[in-house]
């Protein structure tokens, strides 16, 4: 990663004190704090922190190069449980935050943790424009649906309809879906997991962090006491099979309890379709993370009716695309760089002086 | 015809047009010249806040106004002795401001019947014809056909003609007042470098009007301001804005800090945004966030790096700072955060100045959230306190906030520059790694002045997590415990109070150490206030000027000065907020003096109100 060019304290104290050569043996148990989770007991958080501690062995970064920063909610406690740096900052600011932090030391690992209030209420301005920076982070969006730390109140992504303590009636806020949202603002990696898959959640965080670029992983996280079951349809047993499609590179579009669904392209309409007699697996839909109209396809499995018998589209996990351009902080740090060569090393005395001045004897 | 020279000790010039007249340029330009010969000088710049008011109409008049002396010059100057008027609706929109008797350069093409019209004169007014002007001494010129003439064998388009009829005015006024030419022709040679018959043009018409007041016979005396008695040295001119540039770049160099600045376009700060922007082979990094919000969270996540954290605004953007400041408190992480006021509430009057947020930058955060507060009382010292800023919050660990104001940011003056050897050491050190058998690391451990140290990612053995819930002494950890968020509340006053050790004593700027009254100021009113002082101490009367620049903590020893005087006076471009401050903060009856009309003090009617007071009454709105 490259650093400023110019000699800054930093470079030279990180360089005076560095020990990146050494071997790392950590286990998932040297990312967890000394604090007490508390989360309600059964929150989806706790599955998705572990799987963090997990992977974080896995990514070969050293623990003190790496931060996690959140805003609020009850998801943005999650700093103070991962015993690496951590900033537990306000309601939907942490990507200005991380992005400020991002910038200015591109050698770190940076994980920006929030909710869906979070991101998409209160932070949607920043969100969205750390998406089309393409700031190189990890951010990772826990979807409950609901405002958990204020105890119950409809969120942006909760669906219409939904009675909550705001919306006794019903919501009539129409939600959004953060995966379009982030597809629009040209998101370079948008992906879905879900709290109870850890496997599949491992892989997702894995490849989260190997993008260079914002990593926009949803998660999909069940809150026991204010919404629970929100995806019950996606996690369980029986519903899951024909509920939700795993998306694989290069792979055709399979799902269905005996994996005899697919779906076809019909032109840029897709279609649900059995296999067997009339269609084959060599008629399906091959999936291509690059492709940014099909991935936009992908994040509309969404809107379209679920349930008993309005069956229509599998919700899509997985990365639903990934593409490399160019990354925000990298190009700070470029043109800051390019600067320093150019215009040669900085002198503040002549800057001082300036170009015009006059002597008082 | 003889002419003759006449030896001036100052002069106020007022240059005004419409908006597209180039009447700043003009001003700038001239106040460039006129810093280069040596005399000192105050500027201010006042142009309409609607991007393009109809032309020719009253709204969209611009005008810079120039001060200039062989004497010490600190204001704008009250009236002028000089009015340039390029249309009908400059004239009206700044007759007020000539003194009897002054002189007045019309340009007669925009006194046409539309112009007036447009400057809502009625069907039968003219002003340059209806006796209107008499006590005065009016130069009628057609500015438009004088400078058309003088391009008549260079083929250019009306409107490339016309655009350069400011250039005429400042030859004339060059003429007028014994200036050289080449600063300004070199500036002419390299802004249109691209594009040379435009820089030969304006150069042109240039000469045509420095030789028009030669051969014309209408002007018959010229004028001559001698070099001011400024202190020996090297001086360039600045602006304040430019000058708080430099302060930060100067801060971040000589701290061998990376500079992080987030900021959001808002007049009157936005030049600081540019300003920087262009030094980032100083390894300045700028950010334009997407919001103020953003710009200030960005620039906490920066200084969390390690890196100096800088976010700039003017009020209004400052209130969508206010959590962020807090978080910043919480953090205790250094943080500059400069608010250029403009006149408010809400939007206000974005390109009019006022002194209005004293009380934002001090309280203006929930909770008990002390931050460290200071005021430049001049342009150039916006660079001191940009770098005082810097200084406070990189040793202190705390949020800076530095009061520059619109008349400031635009104003400019000679400025002695220092060399980067004069300036203060700014001394930052990092926590250091820690081995894996070490104690625990405690971020909230404070030294002696009860600064914490900087602990950045990176460094091993130290990770620790931060945030905007209450902190646990020493561990840092999130504690709603009640004895603690007491303790915690104190030990952050007491650490931005401790700043008073580490600050200049105040002194006092003019008069006698004890006496009838002391006036006191802060910030941009710095000039008038010391000229009104020293023309009362002359007149006989027994009152002292001092001058704050550092507001929160006060200087330890202002109490006691205060103490020496019968009666203590606030002058402020505001309601009165530095004074209930002193009268809260030092349990003392001060007396206010406000103005707010977007516009700094005239140095007549702060004499006038200084004496209103003294003479008992208990308030003055100026
Ligand atoms: C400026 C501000 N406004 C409101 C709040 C109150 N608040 C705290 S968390 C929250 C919603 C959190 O919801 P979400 O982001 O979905 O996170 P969850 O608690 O569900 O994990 C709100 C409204 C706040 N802390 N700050
Ligand atoms: S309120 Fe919901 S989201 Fe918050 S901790 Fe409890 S279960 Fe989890």
């Amino acid at each position: 990663m490259e650093a400023l060019k110019t000699p800054t304290k930093i470079n030279t104290f990180l360089s005076d004190t560095a020990t990146t050569d050494r071997e790392l043996d950590y286990s998932s148990k040297d990312f967890s704090s000394d604090q007490d989770v508390r989360w309600c007991p059964g929150c989806g958080d706790y599955t998705i922190l572990k799987q963090v501690q997990n992977v974080m062995p896995d990514i070969g970064v050293p623990r003190e190069n790496i931060v996690f920063i959140s805003g609020i909610g009850c998801a943005a406690r999650f700093p103070y449980y991962m015993e690496t740096f951590g900033v537990h900052s306000i309601h939907g600011r942490a990507p200005a935050m991380a992005t400020g932090l991002k910038v200015t030391r591109p050698d770190l690992s940076v994980w920006v943790i929030s909710g869906d209030g979070d991101s998409l209420s209160i932070g949607g301005n920043h969100f969205a424009h750390m998406l089309r920076r393409n700031v190189n982070l990890n951010f990772l969006l826990f979807n409950n649906q609901i405002y958990g730390l204020t105890k119950g109140q409809y969120s942006p992504t909760t669906p219409e309809g939904t009675t909550t303590k705001s919306s006794p009636f019903g919501s009539i806020d129409h939600p959004f879906n953060p995966l379009t949202f982030s597809l629009g603002a040209d998101g370079s990696f948008v992906a879905r997991a879900m709290d109870r898959d850890p496997k599949h959640l491992q892989q997702m965080l894995k490849r989260a962090h190997e993008h260079q670029g914002t990593s926009m992983l949803e998660i999909y996280q069940n809150c026991i006491v204010f919404n629970d079951g929100a995806f019950e349809l996606f996690t369980d047993k029986k519903s899951r099979p024909r509920e939700t499609i795993y998306l694989e590179q290069d792979k055709p579009m399979i799902f269905g309890k005996d994996n005899d669904k697919g779906i076809r392209l019909d032109g840029l309409k897709p279609e649900v379709v059995e296999l067997g007699d009339n269609w084959s697996e060599d008629d399906l839909w091959i999936h291509d993370e690059k492709d940014s109209t099909k991935a936009f396809l992908l994040s509309k499995f969404f809107e379209h009716a679920t349930g008993e018998n309005g069956i229509k589209f599998p919700r899509p996990f997985g990365v639903l695309y990934a593409v490399d351009r160019p990354r925000y902080d990298e190009e700070v740090i470029r043109q800051v760089n390019h600067a320093a060569m150019s215009n040669g090393s900085p002198d503040l005395d002549s800057l001082l002086r300036g170009k015009e001045t006059w002597t008082v004897e | 015809m003889k002419k003759q020279d006449i030896v001036r000790e100052e002069v106020t010039i007022r240059f005004a047009g419409d908006s597209g007249d180039g009447m700043q340029l003009t001003g700038s330009l001239f106040t460039n010249t006129t810093a280069l010969e040596g005399n000192d000088l105050r500027t201010l710049p006042e142009f309409p806040a609607e991007i393009r008011a109809p032309a020719g109409t009253v709204p969209g008049v611009s005008s810079f106004q120039l001060h200039f002396g062989s004497k010490e010059i600190l204001t704008p100057g009250d009236v002028c002795d000089v009015l340039v008027a390029m249309n009908s609706a400059a004239l009206k929109a700044n007759l007020a401001m000539l003194k009897s008797g002054g002189t007045i350069i019309a340009n007669t093409a925009g006194f046409d019947r539309k112009n007036l019209n447009l400057a809502k004169y009625g069907d039968d007014e003219n002003p340059l014809e209806d006796g209107t002007l008499d006590g005065y001494q009016v130069h009628k010129l057609d500015i438009t056909k004088l400078t058309k003439e003088s391009l008549s064998d260079m083929g250019l388009g009306y409107k490339e003609e016309e655009r350069s009829k400011n250039m005429f005015v400042l030859g004339l006024l060059y003429w007028m007042y014994n200036r050289p030419m080449d600063s300004t022709i070199s500036f002419l040679n390299s802004k249109f470098s691209k594009k040379p018959e435009i820089a030969e043009a304006n150069i042109k018409v240039l000469k045509a009007g420095y030789h028009f007041g030669e051969t014309a016979e209408i002007f018959t005396t010229r004028y001559t301001i001698k070099e001011a008695a400024l202190k020996p040295g090297e001086y360039r001119n600045i602006t304040g804005n430019d000058a708080t540039v430099l302060g930060l770049v100067a801060s971040a160099n000589k701290s061998q800090l990376p500079l992080f600045f987030g900021s959001y376009p808002i007049t009157p700060a936005s030049d600081v945004l540019h300003g920087l922007s262009k030094y980032k082979n100083f390894g300045i990094i700028t950010f334009q966030a997407e919001d103020e919000i953003a710009a200030v969270t960005s620039a906490i996540g920066a200084s969390f790096g390690g890196a100096l954290g800088v976010t700039s605004s003017s009020g209004p953007g400052i209130a969508l700072k206010g959590e962020a400041l807090g978080l910043a408190v919480m953090l205790e992480l250094p943080l500059v955060v400069l608010n250029v006021q403009r006149a408010g509430p809400s939007t206000g009057m974005p390109t009019k100045t006022e002194q209005a947020d004293l009380m934002q930058a001090v309280y203006g955060r929930n909770g008990e959230s002390p931050m460290a507060v200071l005021a430049p009382r001049s342009p150039a010292d916006c660079f001191n306190m940009a770098y005082e800023a810097s200084r406070i919050a990189l040793e202190h660990m705390i949020p800076v906030m530095i009061l520059s104001d619109g008349y400031l940011a635009n104003g400019s003056e000679p400025w002695n520059f220092p060399l980067s050897s004069d300036l203060a050491d700014i001394s930052v050190d990092f926590e250091k790694p820690r081995a894996d058998d070490a104690e625990a690391f405690m971020p909230y451990r404070r030294n002696e002045n009860l600064v914490r140290s900087w602990a950045i990612p990176g460094t091993k053995g130290i990770e620790h997590r931060v945030g905007g819930l209450e902190k646990e002494d020493l561990t840092g950890n999130v504690s709603y415990d009640p004895e603690n968020h007491q303790k915690m509340v104190l030990l952050r006053r007491q650490k931005r109070d401790n700043i008073a050790d580490f600050i200049p004593e105040q002194e006092l700027d003019q008069g006698n150490e004890k006496g009838k009254a002391l006036v006191l100021g802060w910030g941009s009113t710095y000039g008038s206030i010391r000229t009104a002082v020293g023309e009362m101490l002359k007149e006989g009367y027994e009152v002292a000027h001092a001058h704050l620049n550092y507001i929160q903590p006060f200087p330890k020893n202002l109490g006691a000065m205060m103490m020496n005087y019968d009666q203590v006076i606030v002058p402020e471009i505001n309601d009165g907020q530095l004074v209930r401050l002193i009268r809260s903060e030092f349990n003392i009856p001060a007396r206010g003096i406000h103005k707010i009309k977007g516009r700094p003090f005239g140095v007549n009617e702060l004499i006038e109100s200084i004496k209103e007071i003294m003479n008992g009454k208990e308030e003055v709105y100026a």
